[in-house]
């Protein structure tokens, strides 16, 4: 039922062309002798969701942030299309685990900051914002400020946000983290119905087995620090009929069941 | 439609208020606000009442006989003439020093270089105290205007440039990124993110610098030439009339508490319209 790819290398001629991040070689040492990461070669397919999931203190959110540029590699490089990249750039957008909102902004003004940092007018950064809004489901908070609204609500303003710079590749970090249990559930399912529209890479960062095989169409298990990836898996759930009935697939069970096995080897 | 939306929303937003905000403070309603406010002047002004009558000591006067001289004071123009000599050392330290202390902390928020080279001067003129060094300001500029102005910057301009320093450096890494991930330039991210989030800790400064340069300004007044507010201190001290001697100092709190509170309200009016 699983499709297990026990090795990160098999198919992984660089270059490939269904590959939207590629990632060769990445580590990672951390001014202080920190090694977070070591010799990670991964390919994040067009059009998929890829997770990095891990215990804590992998280096998972060290990965993420390398692809978006945010911080250095100590060795390796990230491609995305083919090409190398050195920094951030207009195909990666980014979701904040703290949603990383200007509390000072409404949310129209949070939205189009992506566009507004481009030097897009005003009105036409706003149409695109308000465009956004709708899809996350906030009409009607255009004007309202971060503090007005619940956590859940703020990070669909991360969201949409991420979504209006028209980036190919959404970065994800632990982004329903801070969410309680219950509005979690629903952004993960608004979120799978988003990208139904919107067709985007994406990589998300999380440390929830469930929410992992929930979401994903690869999960990438990184070992202990320093992170090396450890396994590939796809769960293989069938989200175009019903998102509910996902959670109560066996499918979904196995799999969440299989990562617990193979992830309590990391724990302490 | 409309109306169906507004009040949804005002619905969430209150549900949200209410599930998500810590409560620190438990929550007075606005009239019993009023209310605590006058009691707790009325316990300070009936503990100076009681003490003036005991008397604590024979140059202590009540609260009420304060009040009286106050009341002499602004009506006979005392206030008015002294306020209008104190001022304008105090106009136009703040002023010079406001631009050019929160220049000097934001500078060295961003940058190291000026960071090290002024941030001990600045540690230590906050730590030192500024009276002892009234009279070298003296020795320098003389007994004119200049040395008042002097003196309020140097009581008002380490509160600020400290204050502007921590609130550059304050600024939430994760906004940083954010700004990075988006493709802010360095200015971009200066003006757009850096500023906003440390307007806050800017304008506490000011406030406090407001509220230390009217510290200056009476010390200079006490310490270099008797002019203004200072002035009357000393003269109803020397001629032994208390109760206008303290109403002179009272109307010194309530000029810079009035002061404050203005650049408060003149702060959240402009500046945060998110309140």
């Amino acid at each position: 039922m699983l499709n297990t790819v026990l090795s990160a290398r098999n198919g992984q001629a660089s270059g490939t062309p269904e590959a939207a991040v590629q990632v060769e070689g990445i580590g990672k040492r951390y001014p202080g002798g920190v090694e977070a990461l070591k010799d990670v070669t991964l390919d994040f397919p067009a059009g998929e969701l890829t997770t990095l999931l891990g215990p804590s203190g992998c280096g998972k959110t060290t990965l993420l942030k390398i692809i978006a540029g945010l911080l250095d590699p100590s060795k390796g490089q990230i491609r995305v299309k083919g090409k190398q990249v050195h920094g951030p750039g207009p195909d990666r957008a980014f979701v904040f685990q703290d949603f990383a909102l200007m509390p000072w902004a409404t949310v129209l003004r949070n939205v189009a900051f992506g566009l507004e940092l481009r030097g897009v007018a005003k009105a036409e950064r706003e149409a695109t914002a308000r465009k956004y809004i709708t899809e996350v489901g906030l009409t009607g908070f255009e004007q309202s400020y971060p503090h007005e609204l619940s956590g859940g609500m703020r990070q669909r303003v991360g969201v949409a946000r991420a979504l209006a710079v028209d980036a190919d590749i959404l970065l994800m970090d632990e982004p329903f983290a801070s969410i309680d249990e219950q509005t979690r559930r629903k952004l993960q399912e608004d979120l799978l119905q988003l990208l139904q529209i919107e067709k985007k890479t994406v990589i998300f960062v999380t440390h929830s087995i469930e929410e992992a095989v929930y979401v994903s169409d690869q999960i990438v298990l990184l070992s202990r620090r320093p992170g090396t990836v450890s396994r590939i898996i796809r769960p293989n759930l069938d989200h175009s009929t019903d998102l509910e009935a996902a959670r109560r697939d066996k499918a979904y069970l196995d799999c969440v069941d299989e990562i617990w096995q193979t992830l309590k080897q990391y724990l302490v | 439609m409309a109306d169906r939306t507004a009040a949804s929303r005002r619905g969430l937003s209150e549900e949200v208020a209410g599930a998500g905000g810590h409560q620190i403070v438990e929550r007075v309603p606005s009239d019993r606000q009023w209310l605590w406010r006058l009691i707790s002047f009325a316990v300070v002004f009936g503990g100076w009442e009681i003490a003036g009558r005991i008397p604590v000591s024979p140059s202590f006067p009540t609260f009420s006989a304060t009040i009286v001289a106050l009341g002499e004071m602004l009506l006979d123009g005392t206030l008015a003439g002294a306020y209008a000599e104190t001022v304008q050392p105090l106009i136009l330290g703040m002023l010079l020093c406001s631009v050019m202390a929160v220049l000097f902390g934001v500078g060295m928020g961003l940058s190291r270089t000026v960071e090290w080279f002024s941030l001990p001067i600045f540690i230590i003129l906050q730590a030192a105290p500024m009276a002892a060094l009234i009279p070298l300001i003296t020795f320098l500029y003389g007994i004119g205007l200049t040395a008042k102005v002097v003196a309020v910057m140097l009581m008002s301009a380490p509160i600020i440039v400290l204050n502007s320093y921590k609130g550059i450096r304050n600024t939430s890494p994760s906004l940083l990124d954010m700004s990075r991930s988006f493709m802010a330039t360095r200015r971009q991210q200066i003006v757009k993110i850096i500023l906003p989030s440390a307007s806050g800790l800017i304008f506490a400064g000011l406030r406090l610098g407001v509220a230390a340069g009217v510290t200056g300004v009476v010390l200079a007044e006490l310490l270099i030439t008797p002019t203004g507010v200072g002035d009357l201190i000393t003269y109803y001290r020397s001629v032994a009339e208390y109760p206008h001697m303290f109403a002179s100092i009272l109307s010194i709190i309530i000029f810079s508490s009035v002061a404050v509170t203005l650049l408060q309200r003149a702060e959240t009016a402009l500046f945060r319209p998110e309140t």
